[in-house]
């Protein structure tokens, strides 16, 4: 279909419908999407926040252990662990393990690595996708008959409908 | 109510949006792609030319110093540090603009950093390399950059983390990393509709793979988004502890001048205001070489050029604030320094920061010389100067009469020196250039989000 508020009203009426596991394509992100769809929070954010916590923690650790532990040196009796002047690199730490992490899950929640789509055998369904169309996706299974399905799209007014 | 979103009232659009209004979904595509599938210009082939020529005179002047040893420059005693760690705060500085428009925009829901982000990004990511190469040669044994990371080794021996110039490491080594992985997931979308359009095979398969499969599914957009704020939220207190770290390199010495607390305030908004300086100097080259005005408009750079006055005043506040308060203290040493900066030898680059940074952006002010391409082009290029004179400033004017006048000497940058800044000028310069040529130099799919018409009335098969 040519417009995303197309997307949106045949997704959410997909979607009131029953029909579960729902997936469409866009060149752009259509504002209110994953509510339309229904697809559940992504786990993302709670990964690198995790990984914000323990990269800062480590890095503490790592400064704390080499200050006081592996060689310590007294220098003007200034406290061993002195933790002021470790927060700029613990939070880089941090920063650094939240970064390389929020990638990471990107690549993984979203099943992404080079040579997808090159090497292997995932389809680009249609290359307008990610120039200035719209599609949604009713997968088959568990949803019903895909005449049903198919004859439901037509009603809802999509321009093209693609069976696979 | 969205201020950045089109207003229908009486089935009218009636606020202006960011884009040109007849533009389309189609058209964001071609006008996006077209620097990237047409032939270089005369404009580029020159540029390119002179940037590899900057790079070449740096590479035979680093590999004669590698040689013969850091005496070929200006550094003495006491001026340890001199034109190279200028350059190094310069271009770390430059690169946080384009953090700011990526990540702190995102934040606050600023939609017309949809059209510049990608090449402000692009400009943090050069900018930051070109820094990370002045720590690597200004030693006196660049051979042994080693000793900066903490392994562990034979020796037994750590780095000492309590030092600005370790946490300079990691902190510069966070920022390029991190600018450079959020820089490449905004590519992605645009990577595949690259891969999507390309009719070359080769084309087709670099693309391809640089575009990890992407296919624009809800479930991509959904993981994609969620990971793009979360790293705008990372990035954002990056910037302001990168540069607060970098200050950090001068304010915890004990040298006045140099030991204040406003160095990281200052400095972060120092840096803010000479990045959105050089962010307006290569936009306004940019959008003119390849007709991108439709999409960078005239308002964009309005909003950049406020952005200039903004950080200018705070910086002259700063300024106003470090002469007060040295006087203020009755500190005899600093109060010394301050008249010496103004007095010295080295007034002419006092006068020149001030006059640059202080005095010509107040034009801005006036609305008129904000819409104004020639006055805002040469307004940017007087504060990258100024800027640049700044550091320069801060770092040679308190090293050079410090507590001991037995211990005074004046600096002056030789030949190399200069021969070293035109080369990383000429990095940053080469690195920009082949962007243009290789990537989108505007975020397609972010730019189709805001687009006030995304699809023309007539028929679908376009």
């Amino acid at each position: 279909m040519g417009t995303p508020e197309k997307l949106l009203e045949v997704g959410a009426r997909c979607r009131e419908r029953g029909w579960r596991n729902l997936d469409a394509f866009m060149p752009y992100p259509v504002h209110g999407f994953e509510e339309a769809l229904g697809l559940k929070k992504s786990l993302i954010p709670a990964a690198a926040k995790t990984m914000l916590v323990i990269g800062a923690a480590l890095g503490f650790i790592f400064q704390a252990w080499t200050s006081s532990v592996d060689w310590p040196i007294n220098v003007g009796g200034k406290p061993l662990v002195s933790w002021p002047a470790f927060i700029p690199v613990v939070f880089e730490c941090g920063v650094l393990l939240a970064g390389l992490t929020t990638i990471a899950a990107l690549f993984h929640f979203g099943r992404f690595y080079p040579g997808k789509t090159v090497f292997d055998k995932t389809k680009i369904l249609d290359e307008r996708l990610t120039d200035d169309r719209f599609a949604v996706i009713v997968p088959l299974e568990g949803n019903g008959p895909s005449a049903e399905i198919a004859s439901f799209l037509k009603e809802c007014g999509a321009d093209e409908i693609i069976e696979e | 109510m969205d201020k950045d979103h089109a207003i229908v009232q009486d089935g009218q659009i009636q606020s202006p949006g960011w884009v040109k209004d007849e533009i389309d979904c189609r058209r964001v595509t071609d006008d996006a792609l077209r620097p990237m599938e047409t032939m270089p210009g005369k404009l580029w082939s020159l540029g390119i030319l002179l940037a590899l020529a900057s790079i070449g005179l740096m590479l035979a002047t680093l590999v004669y110093q590698f040689r013969v040893g850091i005496g070929i420059l200006g550094i003495n005693h006491p001026v340890g540090w001199g034109v190279y760690i200028t350059n190094f705060v310069f271009w770390v500085g430059i690169g946080h603009a384009g953090t700011l428009i990526s990540a702190i925009l995102l934040l606050f829901r600023q939609r017309w950093r949809n059209q510049i982000n990608r090449t402000a990004e692009a400009m943090t990511v050069f900018a930051v390399i070109c820094a990370g190469l002045f720590p690597l040669i200004h030693t006196g044994r660049p051979w042994l950059p080693f000793f900066l990371i903490p392994y562990p080794n034979s020796r037994h021996l750590w780095v000492n983390f309590r030092s600005p110039l370790i946490w300079d490491v990691f902190a510069v080594s966070t920022y390029l990393t991190v600018s450079a992985i959020f820089w490449y997931q905004g590519l992605i979308p645009d990577l595949a509709t690259v891969r999507d359009r390309a009719k070359n095979r080769v084309r087709k398969f670099i693309y391809g793979i640089l575009a990890v499969g992407w296919r624009g599914s809800a479930r991509d957009w959904n993981n994609y988004e969620r990971a793009y704020w979360q790293f705008a939220w990372l990035a954002a207190p990056l910037v302001l502890s990168v540069h607060s770290i970098v200050s950090f390199d001068f304010a915890v010495s004990l040298i006045p001048g140099w030991h204040a607390t406003i160095f990281p305030p200052y400095f972060v908004a120092g840096a803010i205001f000479s990045g959105m300086a050089m962010v307006v100097t290569l936009i306004v080259i940019m959008r003119k070489s390849f007709g991108m005005e439709d999409y960078i408009t005239l308002r964009h750079l309005e909003m950049m050029n406020k952005v200039i006055l903004l950080t200018s005043l705070m910086v002259g506040y700063s300024y106003a604030m470090e002469f007060f308060v040295a006087w203020y203290s009755e500190e005899s040493y600093e109060r010394f320094v301050f008249m010496n900066r103004l007095m010295g030898p080295y007034r002419w680059t006092i006068l020149t920061m001030l006059f640059c940074n202080v005095v010509v952006p107040q034009i801005f002010w006036s609305k008129r010389a904000r819409n104004s391409i020639p006055v805002m082009f040469a307004v940017s290029i007087c504060v990258n100067v100024g800027m640049w004179f700044e550091r320069f400033n801060i770092i040679v004017t308190s090293l050079h009469r410090d507590f001991l006048p037995a211990n005074w000497d004046n600096y002056v940058p030789t030949r190399f020196d200069w021969a070293v800044t035109l080369g990383s000028f000429g990095l940053f310069f080469t690195l920009f250039l082949l962007f243009i040529k290789l990537f989108p130099i505007i975020s397609i799919a972010e730019t189709k989000s805001i687009l006030l018409k995304p699809f023309r009335r007539k028929a679908e098969g376009t």
